[in-house]
């Protein structure tokens, strides 16, 4: 392939891993932009949610790459999977808050984030238990379709993931700057007392945090799961890491950052592996971020936070 | 002032303790407020001045006495409901909502209550009390000057149409001419029927618009009478209007 081909092809790869980091990044910064807490089961929430979609995708019928759809059918298969992974995930987001950290929330220190780390190791070893170690194999019903571009081969199902990341990033930008509840989650992230005293039900906008930011990391497990066929029960600590790397990198607490952070993560991540190698990404993610917070620390859109003190 | 004290009472604090862990900041005291009063708050540093208006609105909880507002006791209801039975709060050093704009940060003053034509009409009573507020209505809230950022404290806490406002310091850092229009507005939506509780270091300014103050000393009620009785009380003089003895004192000097 030539030098441009290979940078067109990691072009559409990494905006494809961006567009699901993105995802998964949104629910850091959300959770943290409210509550300032880095929530670690997060992680897991994701990996949990790649197991969610495979038992759909089983359900209908459909095992492994033989079974592949068309029309309708694909549609509906795949909005069920998308719309299942992600209301269970947003159940577990919502339930590690409701019965873990808002009993935690009046106590300083690193005791919620703690519960957060433990909680994450919790779930991926109990599906390391109940579901098993080894890797599966993730089903998808898309028919093998390829769109080439002088050499480089675009996937039918890279635009795909294109479309619905896009899709829902905008409509968590629009529930976010447009809507009551979206307004109230605002106001609360940027002084809690203050909503409250405006009659905001701060406990009602932790908990809806969570639900979206869990939902958001449902639907890129099932991303996940379509792209790489394929889980197992720790993947949610390399896509997590990385996905929370964006988050800082493009300001933690900040939404579009968090998008923006997703999709250069995913970039660099596929050049460096085509262009250097593959050992080479994680020294260079993680350089770049440094260097980043070094010169920026509140990363490329966030503002450093005002003394609340 | 009437006489029959328990007729037309807004707001009445009886006995309340409020505690921050071990640290007893308000003791036993007590409030009233009345219908269609200013009822001014006036202490120094750390009294408890502001614990009062977080003990109001229901951020900070009492651990024994009564809080009731309109005839209903309001020490446990959340404060969500507070604010929609009619209690607004104007927040120490303003605390608007810094990265939402000015509409947004007044938007959420009236959080509690349905967008309809009400807000609309409640809108336009601000905007022709604050021309500079709707002149600045898309600009962030955080970028506004500190009296600007009253007038938007203000508003916001209109928007609630609210029957008491709760103020905490209106003055504090604003220069003399910004703090005397900001007196002339409490006076104003005062007069268009909402009462209001405030809270003042300022004692002097307080004292020129309040019907009646009290006088708290570190989480003690230690005076309380009507606004002319507290001017010419000598130890209010000498402890409070201390900037008008020192000012006495240059004249004696020259
Ligand atoms: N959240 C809190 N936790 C613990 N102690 C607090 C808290 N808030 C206030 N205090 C303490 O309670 C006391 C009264 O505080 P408060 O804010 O009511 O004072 P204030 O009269 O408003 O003072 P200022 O004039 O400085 O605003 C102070 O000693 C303060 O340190
Ligand atoms: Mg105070």
């Amino acid at each position: 392939m030539s030098g441009l081909s290979l940078f067109v092809q990691q072009s559409i790869n990494g905006l494809t891993l961006g567009a699901m980091y993105a995802l998964l990044a949104l629910g850091f910064t959300m959770v943290y932009g409210i509550m300032e807490l880095i929530n670690f089961a997060h992680f897991s929430v994701f990996m949990v949610g790649t197991f969610v979609a495979l038992y759909t995708f089983e359900a209908f019928g459909i095992f492994g790459q033989s079974t592949i759809l068309h029309g309708l059918p694909l549609i509906g298969v795949l909005l069920a999977a998308f719309i299942v992974t992600m209301v269970v995930c947003g159940g577990i987001g919502m339930s590690i808050e409701r019965f873990f950290l808002r009993r935690l929330r009046a106590v300083k220190g690193p005791a919620s984030m703690i519960t957060t780390i433990g909680i994450s190791y919790i779930l991926s070893n109990s599906v390391l238990l109940f579901i098993g170690g080894q890797g599966f194999n993730f089903p998808n019903p898309i028919p093998p379709v390829r769109f080439h571009f002088g050499q480089a081969v675009m996937q039918v199902e890279q635009p795909l993931i294109w479309v619905v990341s896009a899709v829902l990033m905008l409509g968590l930008t629009y529930f976010v700057q447009a809507t009551k509840l979206g307004k109230a989650m605002r106001a609360t992230a940027q002084d809690p007392e203050a909503a409250r005293m405006m009659g905001v039900d701060v406990d009602r906008v932790i908990l809806t945090s969570f639900f979206l930011g869990s939902a958001l990391a449902g639907a890129a497990a099932v991303i996940f799961g379509l792209y790489y066929e394929y889980t197992n029960f720790y993947i949610g600590f390399d896509a997590g890491l990385r996905a929370f790397t964006a988050a800082v990198l493009g300001g933690i607490g900040n939404v579009p950052g968090a998008m923006l952070g997703g999709l250069l993560i995913g970039i660099i991540e596929t050049m460096t592996s085509q262009f250097i190698s593959t050992n080479w990404a994680e020294v260079v993610i993680f350089s770049i971020l440094v260097i980043v917070l070094v010169f920026r620390p509140a990363g490329l859109l966030g503002r450093v936070a005002p003394n609340k003190s | 002032m009437p006489l029959d004290a328990t007729s037309g009472l807004l707001l009445e604090f009886k006995n309340v303790n409020t505690y921050y862990g071990d640290l007893h900041v308000l003791k036993d005291v007590s409030y009233e407020i009345r219908h269609g009063e200013i009822v001014s708050l006036l202490g120094g540093n750390a009294c408890g001045k502001s614990t009062t208006m977080k003990t109001v609105m229901g951020v900070v909880r009492p651990k024994t006495g009564t809080v009731t507002f309109d005839g209903t006791p309001i020490e446990n209801m959340p404060t969500s409901e507070r604010v929609k039975r009619g209690i607004a709060p104007v927040l120490e050093a303003r605390r608007l909502f810094p990265r939402m704009t000015v509409f947004e940060n007044l938007e959420m003053g009236a959080f509690m209550r349905k967008k309809g034509p009400e807000f609309h009409e409640d809108l336009e009573r601000v905007y022709e009390l604050f021309p500079r507020v709707k002149e600045r209505r898309n600009q962030l809230a955080g970028t506004l000057s500190g009296g600007e950022q009253q007038m938007v404290a203000m508003g916001r806490a209109l928007m609630a149409r609210p029957r008491l406002i709760c103020m905490d310091e209106p003055s504090m850092g604003l220069s003399p001419l910004y703090v005397e229009q900001v007196f002339d507005i409490i006076q104003t939506i005062n007069k268009q029927g909402t009462s209001i509780f405030m809270v003042e270091q300022n004692a002097s300014m307080a004292l020129s618009i309040a019907h009646r103050a009290y006088v708290l000393q570190t989480g003690v009620v230690v005076l309380s009478g009507t606004a002319a009785e507290l001017r010419e009380d000598k130890n209010i003089r000498e402890a409070y209007l201390g900037e008008l003895q020192v000012e006495g004192a240059k004249a004696e000097a020259q």
